[in-house]
């Protein structure tokens, strides 16, 4: 009687859990309130702990400089040490103070106004690709946001609650947006595949789409606005129905830790060179040397000069067999070589001022 | 039959004078678990692959009195980790509700002390949580999520392999009466 008692209760608990499910999927309703409940419980504990943990880590920093400064008779270890971590910690900082540069040089630079969000926590189950912002409806977050940085999109907010939000990541395999490619202007929805790159679907086989393209944001889903980058074309071919295009996306690329929820979102054109380098700097070509550059001064001449010690070679050969006389190949086989120890003289420079340069008497 | 198989077969032995676990620990330990699910892949993704919170629905389940008891504490975890997720509640409940339920049944006929039997335990419930969830997801919410033999195995391993220590950690929490 017990075991059926059990298993009844057990049937009843799986019934109503079923219930729940199905009034959630039929009416696409959520049980707003439970969930509310429990991230109001859980985010304010990871901000407790992020804060404990920035806390130690700063206390830790501070009393390990503080013992190396007192052990005099170990200054120079000491010193090094401190030095060592020091260097560590500023790197650590440039880097932060590097991304959050990144976005706030990017802020100013969309039309559309952002507000920056710090990632606190992920979401449950291992092959979620979701994640806590600590930004919530308090600060002006709604559901549907776009979630950006300057690297491209990262994804969209599915729930704001009062102190958090929780965001939906482009590789999770429910995520969908319309995209458009830079080159062709095909138009198709990027889909998450829970893992790496992203597909790019409904594209028809007789559309022209080339790896290493870009993919930018369509502005069709009513999320994201037109001209954000999504990622770069890694493989492109034919499918069955549609073209199988899979895409990098570019957004979560270095690391999620700050991002942009995109308050009130204004369309851009797509542009046509690759989107801006946020990040990284890229040297111009060095200028050319004085010497080098007396040296160019034949202009045509000068850019046909030999560049490997190859080149070189044969150049000085030519100019051996030309000042002998020899021809290279013409000669019959034992026929004397020329004599590679010559050294023909260079040709003389012209006058600097020829024309009005007379004969002295 | 061995030594071993003695003591398992001889069920665990309960009386008024057994330790017993913590009202405050019921409450602790599964929020903690959420919260390490939450917090910290952040900073180890690799953590990620760690179900803490079905280690301690399978904890918690197993020192159940009646498989009523684990079947509410699972059906409470998974509740509250789908509450955290992005799908409707409930995937994760009934999940949790059957392993909590299997759980205590199995605590109740078995002696579930030995690091051995609680490694094949860890390893057999994360396998039937993953599978069930699975199905569930496929059946009811339509998703096309792909069910990883291989890596639900090792990471099965992993879990379980975790499932010893926390279980005996946990264990110094139960206070005799």
């Amino acid at each position: 009687m017990g075991r059926y008692r059990n298993l009844t209760v057990l049937l009843l608990v799986i019934f109503a859990q079923l219930l729940l499910l199905a009034y959630q999927v039929k009416t696409s309703q959520d049980v707003r309130l439970v969930r509310v409940w429990a991230v109001t419980a859980v985010t304010p504990l990871a901000r407790f702990i992020e804060g404990v943990r920035l806390g130690t880590t700063n206390l830790l920093e501070q009393y390990v400089l503080l013992r190396h400064q007192g052990e005099e008779n170990r200054r120079l270890k000491g010193e090094l040490g401190r030095l060592k971590m020091e260097s560590q910690r500023l790197r650590s900082e440039l880097e932060t103070a590097d991304r959050l540069r990144v976005l706030s040089e990017f802020q100013p630079r969309t039309p559309s106004r952002t507000l920056a969000a710090r990632v606190i926590g992920t979401g449950t189950g291992a092959s979620s690709k979701v994640v806590f912002v600590d930004r919530g409806s308090s600060s002006g977050v709604m559901k549907g946001m776009a979630v950006v940085t300057p690297d491209g999109i990262v994804g969209k907010i599915i729930a704001a609650y009062p102190t958090a939000s929780q965001v939906l990541l482009v590789t999770d395999p429910s995520f969908a947006a319309g995209v458009i490619s830079q080159k062709h202007r095909v138009h198709g929805t990027l889909k998450g595949r829970g893992y790496g790159a992203c597909l790019v679907d409904y594209i028809q086989n007789e559309q022209l789409v080339e790896s290493g393209e870009w993919f930018y944001t369509s502005g069709d889903d009513g999320v994201f606005p037109k001209g954000l980058p999504v990622g770069t074309v890694t493989s492109s071919r034919p499918g069955d129905t549609f073209k199988q295009i899979y895409v990098t996306p570019t957004g979560p690329q270095r690391g999620l830790e700050e991002v942009l929820v995109v308050l009130e979102p204004v369309h851009q054109p797509i542009p046509n060179g690759q989107p801006a380098a946020t990040g990284i700097y890229v040297l111009p070509p060095p200028r050319p040397e004085p010497a080098e550059a007396g040296l160019a001064a034949g202009g045509v001449e000068a850019q046909r000069a030999p560049g490997t010690d190859a080149d070189r070679l044969r150049e000085q050969y030519k100019a051996i067999g030309a000042a002998q006389g020899h021809t290279y190949g013409a000669g019959a086989p034992g026929a004397k070589p020329p004599d590679f120890n010559y050294r023909p003289s260079p040709p003389a420079a012209p006058p600097a001022n020829a024309a009005g340069a007379a004969p002295k008497p | 039959m061995t030594e071993l198989s003695d003591r398992i077969l001889s069920g665990r032995p309960r009386g008024p004078r057994s330790p017993r676990f913590p009202w405050w620990g019921l409450l602790v330990v599964p929020l903690g678990a959420i919260l390490f699910q939450v917090y910290v892949p952040l900073w180890v993704q690799f953590l990620a692959y760690l179900e803490l919170p079905l280690l301690v629905t399978v904890y918690l389940a197993l020192l159940r009195p009646s498989p009523v008891g684990g079947m509410f504490t699972g059906a409470a975890i998974g509740l509250l980790q789908d509450s955290l997720s992005h799908q409707p509640l409930g995937i994760f409940g009934i999940v949790k509700t059957l392993v909590g339920y299997f759980a205590a049944s199995v605590g109740m006929r078995f002696e579930v002390d030995h690091a051995v039997v609680r490694f094949v335990l860890g390893f057999f419930f994360f396998v039937f949580h993953q599978l069930f969830y699975w199905v569930l997801a496929r059946a009811l919410l339509g998703e096309q999520v792909t069910f990883q033999v291989q890596q639900t195995f090792f990471v099965g391993l992993l879990n379980a392999a975790v499932a010893v220590p926390l279980f005996h950690v946990l264990d110094k929490l139960k206070e005799r009466p």
